[in-house]
């Protein structure tokens, strides 16, 4: 659908600017004329119309397949530019930048940076993100997910760290500081001893507590009776009675007072 | 048709006192068409606004619903988050109609605030394993080729406050994070083709420029099928907290995967496993084990009229109304019950039915001012038939937050006032 669409504007844009004197788009095709072997118009035999309408689309699709491929838009990206924005880091710790933090280190970074939200333990303050503890708890009516109790990856924290905190002064924290600050976070969830110095070399050797805790969407198998093809229209089912109410709860923000916690 | 549904939070206001006296006389529904009003304005008298001249053009330079309207608003829960920076407002489901969502009431999801970009010095990098990296302006991006593509965003949390039970009065906080918009924009395969996508590239990462830099993964095969890098909603530019000036469409895809404020596409050959595809967005279910990467938004549906912020107001014929969407297509077919599911009947789907949109039902009734339990039940066109809450709940306990799409009950009781409610 697009793919037509958009060799019909590289065709305008092609002839216009053929017009216009523009040099032409790298691979961007000739523009559509009537080919020099073709009868001058009026002209044409029966047996030109089938070579034409082939000879036409086979151009269409030539055009649109150079859609795909080059328009001549944009600049190439510097190294300097792309190593400013790309800070992003994989499980396998492609991305890692160089540096070193110390547990201890990064008690201070800590406590300076990340305390006053997310608590002293990491047990969090109000509202905010709890970021240790939690252990043994995901099978319950309670769940506390932290990066000991539900991070798969340690580097799911350290990226998002390195992209979002401190919240409010994202992207301040220097490398070490960045490698302190995680291994901090280890050593209150139980991870790593006090010594431990997060690094480089010592990213691979850590042991999430639930690496194997997930799974891939299987939904459409786990759930396949949720596709049916003759759902029920009558006497579906007994009178139904109401088993539970919002009222009861009153949660809703229009009603002052009851500030209640869902999740 | 009734009066228009009234906010009950708007205290004070003089409709809302005149409902509130009426409620306690014991008329809250009324028999006639004619609710209320200024006799003055009324025939056989000439209104005030018929005998003065009204506002001249470019009075209004940037035009805005009427003040009467002013209700109408995203509204947000704030017991919800830490932080309004990172929080949610929701859309008011209740008070719209047809199928697309205007700019200014579309929900509202930030990790780290509304970034505030000069276009001028926006941009957007491509790079990772392709060709050649490039890096674009926005001037660039509106020179590619580009469409038109209306599509439903739902937030993978709409609805995430109701796993345990019925809990907030209003489908503009059970269901509005959820919006439905014309995006124009350039098909994400043609901006990846330019830098040359390599045989080895399997994910994408989709980074934003806001405060949170939200990153996600996707895979490659969504990244070069449907998606957008769109800068444009309902025709115009897109809205700050919609990611102005460019973000990314995945259609029915979770809406976390939409990163606003685009800044940086990354192709790679394994996900990334980012806060947000891991801490957030992975269903946790009853085994202790969670689902990720559960991008599809599954079929969903909410009866948007009577809902409790839009209760009945009139007995005799009444047009119930409400809006389905889909992550895997089209919308087949909408069912309608009034006795809590035990009968159906199908809906009527007005205007629109497209590729991953949402779609208008209307259930048009005569109301007796007997008890009803509403429901609807959306169906599409892969055959997937919307669960009851206890059939989602069965197969994925009550801890998973996300992918809410359980069928939702409205109880109408003989006064007009409509409850959330949860029946057997």
């Amino acid at each position: 659908m697009s793919k037509c669409r958009s060799s019909i504007l590289i065709l305008r844009s092609a002839r216009s600017a053929r017009l216009e004197g523009w040099p032409r788009a790298r691979s961007a095709p000739p523009p559509f004329e009537t080919p020099p072997s073709a009868a001058p118009q009026g002209e044409a035999r029966g047996w030109l119309w089938p070579l034409l309408v082939v000879l036409t689309l086979f151009m269409l699709f030539e055009i649109a397949h150079a859609t795909e491929r080059k328009l001549d838009i944009g600049r190439v990206a510097t190294p300097q530019e792309i190593a400013g924005w790309d800070i992003d880091v994989r499980p396998d710790g492609q991305g890692l930048p160089p540096g070193a933090g110390a547990v201890k280190a990064g008690e201070a970074v800590y406590m300076a940076k990340c305390a006053a939200c997310h608590g002293e333990f990491g047990e969090s303050a109000g509202r905010w993100p709890q970021v240790a503890g939690g252990a043994g708890s995901l099978k319950s009516d309670d769940p506390v997910k932290t990066v000991g109790s539900y991070f798969a990856h340690l580097s799911t924290v350290f990226d998002y760290v390195r992209h979002a905190m401190p919240f409010g002064d994202a992207q301040s924290l220097t490398n070490d500081e960045l490698y302190a600050v995680v291994a901090y976070m280890l050593f209150l969830n139980d991870i790593v001893d006090e010594k431990f110095v997060l690094s480089k070399e010592t990213f691979g050797k850590v042991k999430m507590p639930n690496a194997g805790g997930f799974y891939d969407d299987d939904r459409e198998t786990a759930e396949k009776s949720f596709w049916n093809p003759k759902p029920c229209m009558t006497n579906c089912k007994p009178d139904a009675t109401i088993t539970g109410r919002a009222r009861v709860i009153d949660v809703t923000p229009d009603d002052k007072g009851k500030r209640k916690s869902v999740d | 048709m009734t009066d228009r549904p009234e906010d009950p939070s708007r205290r004070g206001h003089s409709r809302r006192r005149f409902l509130t006296a009426a409620a306690a006389s014991g008329a809250a529904l009324t028999g006639g068409s004619a609710l209320a009003g200024n006799p003055k304005n009324l025939p056989p008298n000439v209104p005030e606004w018929t005998r003065v001249l009204g506002d001249g053009v470019a009075t209004r330079p940037y035009g805005k619903p009427s003040r009467h309207e002013a209700h109408v608003i995203r509204r947000d829960v704030q017991w919800l988050t830490a932080s309004r920076e990172s929080s949610v407002s929701f859309t008011p489901l209740h008070e719209l109609d047809g199928i697309i969502t205007p700019n200014g009431l579309c929900f509202e999801r930030h990790h780290g605030g509304i970034a505030e970009i000069e276009p001028e010095d926006y941009r957007l990098i491509v790079h990772g394993l392709v060709d050649k990296p490039l890096i674009f302006t926005l001037a660039d991006l509106k020179r590619f080729p580009r469409v038109n593509r209306i599509h439903f965003l739902e937030c993978a949390a709409n609805s995430g406050m109701e796993w345990r039970g019925a809990q907030l009065n209003g489908c503009q906080y059970t269901h509005g994070m959820v919006h439905c918009v014309e995006y124009t924009g350039v098909p994400l395969r043609v901006l990846l083709a330019e830098a040359g996508v390599k045989a080895s590239a399997k994910w994408l990462l989709a980074e934003g420029a806001d405060s949170a830099a939200m990153t996600r993964s996707i895979p490659l095969g969504k990244a070069l099928d449907d998606c957008l890098v769109a800068y444009r909603m309902n025709g115009e530019m897109l809205r700050p907290e919609q990611g102005y000036p460019a973000r990314l469409v995945v259609p029915g895809w979770e809406g976390n995967v939409w990163v606003k404020w685009l800044r940086r596409l990354k192709l790679g050959d394994e996900p990334w496993f980012a806060r947000e595809e891991t801490s957030k967005y992975t269903d946790l279910m009853e085994s202790g084990k969670a689902r990720q990467f559960t991008f599809v938004m599954d079929a969903k549906s909410v009866i948007t009229s009577p809902s409790p912020q839009a209760p009945l107001r009139q007995k005799g014929f009444t047009v119930i109304s409400g809006l389905a969407w889909s992550g895997r297509g089209r919308i087949a077919r909408v069912d309608v019950s009034v006795d809590g599911g035990r009968n159906w009947r199908e809906a009527r789907i007005d205007g629109q039915r497209l590729d991953k949109a949402c779609v208008r039902f209307y259930a048009e009734t005569d109301w007796s001012g007997a008890e009803l339990l509403l429901q609807s039940r959306a169906i599409d066109e892969t055959g997937y038939v919307q669960p009851t809450k206890t059939e989602l709940r069965k197969v994925r306990g009550v801890n998973s937050i996300y992918h809410n799409n359980g069928i939702q009950t409205w109880l109408v009781k003989p006064d007009g006032e409509v409850e959330n409610v949860e029946v057997s």
